[in-house]
This record gives C-alpha cells, sequence and structure tokens, in this order.
C-alpha cells in the first residue's frame, strides 16, 4: 500500500479494495517502525487521524465522498493546526497549540484529507539540509548519511520512504523543490499568491507559498487543485479562478518551447547532475518538444537579493515572539527588556538569530537605503529576465540544486549553504512558479529535474512534469530503506 | 561593508535578542560573510529602477471597514504564558 500513489490509493477506496482506517492504520503503522531511523515527524496525531479515517469511511458509505476523503497525508509543522503542536521546528513554539486551522488544512479536511502529523523542518523555514531543527536532524531514506535538504525535509523524506504518499509544504527559497529533489519525489512551488498564507507561519512574506509534495505531478494537481484559492483573511492571496489542474495533464508536449538558461548549467553544477539533466531534457525532445538557450543575466544577483530581503522580513515577522502572548518565555523575568531578551535568546537557535541579526542590521538607520532598497531595485531586474525569457519560450528548464544531497554536518559555513539555493531561489524573488521532478540519481542519491512557468502556468508546469512521468519511471524508483515492510 | 562588534550587539539590542559580549564576537565573523556576499549587489547599476516589493507589483487590497471578527479572548490567551482576568501578564513596568 505504501508504494502507491494518492491517485492509486483514491481508487483503491472507491473500489473498496480496502478502508480509509485500513490506509492510515498501516501508514502510522510504519510511522511507528521506521520514523525513528528518519525523524521525519515531529508530531504523530494518531486519534485524530484514526477518527478522521472512520469519518471519511462513514461519507463514503454515504455516497458523500470528497475529493481527497479518507487519504492520509503529512503537513509540514509550519500550517497551523487546530488542538495539535505547530512548532515550526523552534523552541519558541514548542509548546504552542494552535487555536485555529490554517485556510490549507480547513480545506484539505474539507477535502476529506487525514492528517496523520506534523512533519520535521528547519527551524522557522530558514535552511537547506534540515539541521536547523530543534528536533534535530531528519535523514535522507536514500542514504541515511545524507540529509533530506531544507527546509521543507521531514515533509520530502516521509514521502520517499512512504510513510505517507503525499505532504504538503512550504518554499521561501526552494523549501519544497530542493527536499524534493534530494528526495526523489515530485514537488510544486506555486505562484506567490496562489496559494493562501493564512495560518502559515510568516518567514519572508513576499516570498512564502505553500504547496504540495508527492510521488508524482498527478498527485500534486490534485492537492493543489484542493488547497489553491482566494482568501479574504490573506490579503496577498489572488482572485484567480482555480483551473481543473487533473484536466489538463494530458496536453501534448508537441511544440513546447524549453528554454535553457546558461547560468543554470555553469561552474559549480555536479557532472552527474548535469548529466541526468541533459538526459532529461532529450526525452522532452523526444516528445516534440523545442529546445534552445536562454540567459536570465542577473541570475548571480538572486542570492544575494534575497539575504537581505527574506531576513529583512523575518526580522520583522519574528518580532511577534516575545514571551507575551504565546510561545516560550523565560524563567523569572526581572523587567519587560529582560523577558524579551532573554526568552528571544533561549527560543531561536543559530541559524534564526543570525538572519534576524542581519535582517535588522540592514534594516537599520543608515543602512536601509543601500541594502534593502537596493534588493528590491534588484529584485526587479530579476523578475523581468523570467518575464523577457518567457517572451521566448513557454517553460525553462534546468536542474533543481547544484549537487545531489550532501552528507549530514558536510556545510559547515552558512554562506556556502546559502549557495545551495542558486537555482531555485530566483524563482521566489520573481513569483513564479516552479516544479522539481526525479530526473534520475548521482550515485546513490536522486537528481531533480526543474520546470519553471509564467506567472500562474501551474496547469501547464503540471502537465510538462506528468508527461514526463508518462514516459521515464524515475518517479517509481524507491529507496531500500522501509522496503521489507509492507 | 564589513560589521563590527558595535553593530552586532545593536542588531542585537534593537532585536532585542540577548547576546553576550563573547557571543556577539561569534556573530561577527559569519554576518561579515553574509555581507560580504551580498555586498555584490552594490555593482549594479539600478538607477530609475523601481524597487519591487510585492512580486505581482500588487497593491494591498482594501475592504469595507466594518466588523468581520468577533471577541475569542479565552480561545486566544489559552496559548499565553501568563494570564489573569483576561490580560497578559508582564513584568512590573511603571512602578
Amino acid at each position: 500500500m505504501h508504494d502507491k500513489t494518492l491517485t492509486e490509493l483514491a481508487a483503491g477506496l472507491q473500489a473498496g479494495e480496502f478502508s480509509s482506517r485500513e490506509l492510515c492504520q498501516s501508514a502510522l503503522d510504519r510511522i511507528q517502525r521506521l520514523d525513528g531511523d528518519l525523524n521525519s515527524f515531529i508530531s504523530v496525531t494518531t486519534e485524530q487521524a484514526l477518527a478522521d479515517a472512520d469519518a471519511a469511511d462513514q461519507a463514503r458509505a454515504a455516497g458523500d465522498a470528497a475529493a481527497l476523503a479518507g487519504l492520509p497525508l503529512a503537513l509540514k509543522d509550519i500550517f497551523c493546526t487546530q488542538g495539535v503542536r505547530t512548532s515550526c521546528g523552534s523552541k519558541m513554539l514548542d509548546s504552542f497549540v494552535a487555536p485555529y486551522d490554517a485556510t490549507v488544512v480547513e480545506k484539505i479536511r474539507q477535502a476529506g484529507g487525514v492528517s496523520l502529523g506534523k512533519t520535521n523542518m528547519d527551524e522557522f523555514a530558514m535552511g537547506s539540509s534540515n539541521e536547523n531543527s530543534f528536533y534535530g536532524p531528519v535523514k535522507n531514506p536514500w542514504d541515511l548519511s545524507a540529509v533530506p535538504g531544507g527546509s521543507s525535509g521531514g515533509s520530502a523524506a516521509a514521502v520517499a520512504a512512504g510513510l505517507v504518499p503525499a505532504a504538503l509544504g512550504t518554499d521561501t527559497g526552494g523549501s519544497i523543490r530542493q527536499p524534493a529533489a534530494f528526495c526523489g519525489i515530485t514537488g510544486l512551488k506555486p505562484t506567490y499568491g496562489r496559494v493562501s498564507r493564512y495560518g502559515m507561519v510568516a518567514y519572508a512574506s513576499s516570498l512564502d507559498q505553500g504547496g504540495p509534495m508527492a510521488r508524482t505531478a498527478a498527485d500534486c494537481a490534485l492537492l493543489l487543485e484542493t488547497i489553491a484559492g482566494h482568501d479574504v483573511r490573506d490579503s496577498t492571496s489572488v482572485a484567480r479562478v482555480v483551473p481543473d489542474y487533473s484536466a489538463e495533464l494530458d496536453t501534448s508536449l508537441a511544440g513546447l518551447k524549453i528554454g535553457l538558461p546558461k547560468e543554470y548549467f555553469g561552474d559549480g553544477l555536479d557532472p552527474e547532475v548535469e548529466t541526468a539533466v541533459r538526459e532529461a531534457i532529450k526525452v522532452y525532445e523526444s516528445l516534440g518538444a523545442k529546445v534552445c538557450e536562454v540567459s536570465l543575466p542577473h541570475t548571480h544577483l538572486a542570492i544575494p537579493a534575497y539575504y537581505v530581503i527574506a531576513p529583512a522580513e523575518a526580522s520583522s515577522n519574528l518580532s511577534r515572539y516575545d514571551g507575551v502572548r504565546f510561545g516560550h518565555r523565560c524563567e523569572d523575568p526581572t523587567d519587560l527588556e529582560d523577558l524579551y531578551k532573554r526568552t528571544r535568546a533561549e527560543g531561536f537557535g543559530e541559524e534564526v538569530k543570525r538572519r534576524i541579526l542581519i535582517g535588522t542590521h540592514t534594516l537599520s538607520e543608515g543602512f536601509f537605503d543601500a541594502y534593502y532598497l537596493k534588493a528590491q531595485q534588484v529584485r526587479r531586474l530579476i523578475r523581468q529576465d523570467f518575464l523577457d525569457a518567457f517572451d521566448e519560450v513557454d517553460v525553462l528548464m534546468g536542474p533543481t540544486a547544484p549537487t545531489p544531497a550532501f552528507d549530514l554536518g558536510a556545510q559547515k559555513d552558512p554562506v556556502s549553504m546559502y549557495l545551495q539555493d542558486i537555482y531555485t531561489i530566483a524563482v521566489n524573488l520573481a513569483g513564479i512558479p516552479g516544479i522539481s521532478v526525479p530526473a534520475g540519481f548521482a550515485g546513490n542519491r536522486p537528481v531533480g529535474l526543474q520546470v519553471l512557468a509564467p506567472h500562474f502556468a501551474e496547469a501547464q508546469l503540471l502537465g510538462v512534469a506528468h508527461q514526463f512521468q508518462q514516459a521515464t519511471d524515475w518517479h517509481l524508483k524507491r529507496p531500500a530503506f522501509g522496503k521489507e515492510m509492507a | 561593508m564589513a560589521i563590527e562588534h558595535a553593530d552586532v550587539l545593536r542588531a542585537a539590542h534593537l532585536a532585542r535578542v540577548g547576546l553576550s559580549e563573547d557571543e556577539a564576537t561569534g556573530y561577527v565573523d559569519d554576518l561579515s560573510r553574509i555581507l560580504k556576499m551580498v555586498d555584490q549587489l552594490q555593482a549594479v547599476d539600478t538607477q530609475d529602477i523601481i524597487p519591487l516589493a510585492h512580486p505581482l507589483d500588487a497593491t494591498q487590497r482594501l475592504r469595507p471597514d466594518e466588523v468581520t471578527e468577533h471577541s475569542q479572548r479565552e480561545r486566544f490567551q489559552a496559548c499565553a504564558p501568563a494570564v489573569t482576568d483576561g490580560l497578559y501578564l508582564v513584568p512590573r513596568v511603571v512602578e
């Protein structure tokens, strides 16, 4: 059962081959047996899951099954879940039980989806390896000595190991796509504004976007059509009709124009990753697509611009953790300033403090124009690169990350860790959608092909990914980890 | 632009993150390297480029000024570290 896709499991439930309770119980057993080695979950909500599974079975028996009825999945622990701890991977929120559901959680629930729990992540979504979690690092099921990527590393590892068929993640600079690539699954970052951010713990509000992580593009389509859409509670969510993504998966690739950004195939790209990606592009050519080289000339400025904008927004967003209204509070504060300073010194980890300090510094008097305004100007140039490229081609393709998953503990310097996001970060600055699709291996570690499309062209992106998965079997490969357990 | 020990302490105070002198020393090197990487931005001519604050260039949507939320004080205070009589407790500010 754990090898099946969401779509296959939905068909099995519909045909009465198994009940949602059986399905969810089997997944919960697998989590219990295997997650000690992976650490992909922070909280497993067994009782609630089984109650939800029973409710889904009853709804189905009554002829009232919604799109995701009875299907198990997991939620990155950044989404607020009423009555369940929402830690965001931080000591600061270790005791925080959310008093409300995030909009996407509400939508999953309304569609009958059954959450089995909350997945591990880099603290406040700041990281590319899942090593910055208060709850310890997550292991990559393909190789337990490797990182799963980050920040949605728990979601990616849980799907790759077959603990759940799908999970939700969030992506501020690559946090869905890079772990999807490292763990050999499919992960989509939607257009900024496509999915409501209400109830999603904020890191960098002009970049954050939630999205699906699953085995296939078809499963991502099913999840995206459930969670996307306008939300009056998120003023940046966009009032635009949500297409029937599942219905548009079979669009032919004949005549599709693919651009390969030359900046995505330069220095620093692992040769085995490059080989896998170029092979994948050949598959597209064999399916009738036309390939040409394009340029995104400001690519090298994406990481510098991001490390001004994201920490600046984070330093503002994270000012809410004051030890007064919710979350961690230090013992016996002597005065208000001591309360704030000790609470925040104790509650935040190293990387979070680093970004708060950078953000506070760059926004402070005397530095604002040189850093923040400058970065926002460069952000416009970066977005314009994509708009210009999409005048010539339909989609862009390249590697999701410059290397396969690296070893746990291998990236000690923060700046070299930041450079891991070279191919993903500009996408968030531009606000366009991107997907990572399994495209082979470098040694025993998966490689992701990244496909990018214009704003709101998720249907095209999912179709392009789905057609590849009809012609290849990389997305069907499973790690040896956990294989012995049915 | 390099960052110095005093800058780190200043930022830590502004952000209300408690940092000892020694801990601040530990951040000087990391933050300097991050800012050195960021300084690549200074080489770009951005004259007349309008800063991009929102990836879709959208502006904040307005809604009618109507009450849409009702009071749920007890529910929201249930996760607070210290409350009494519906009030959040903090150390005494005024003697």
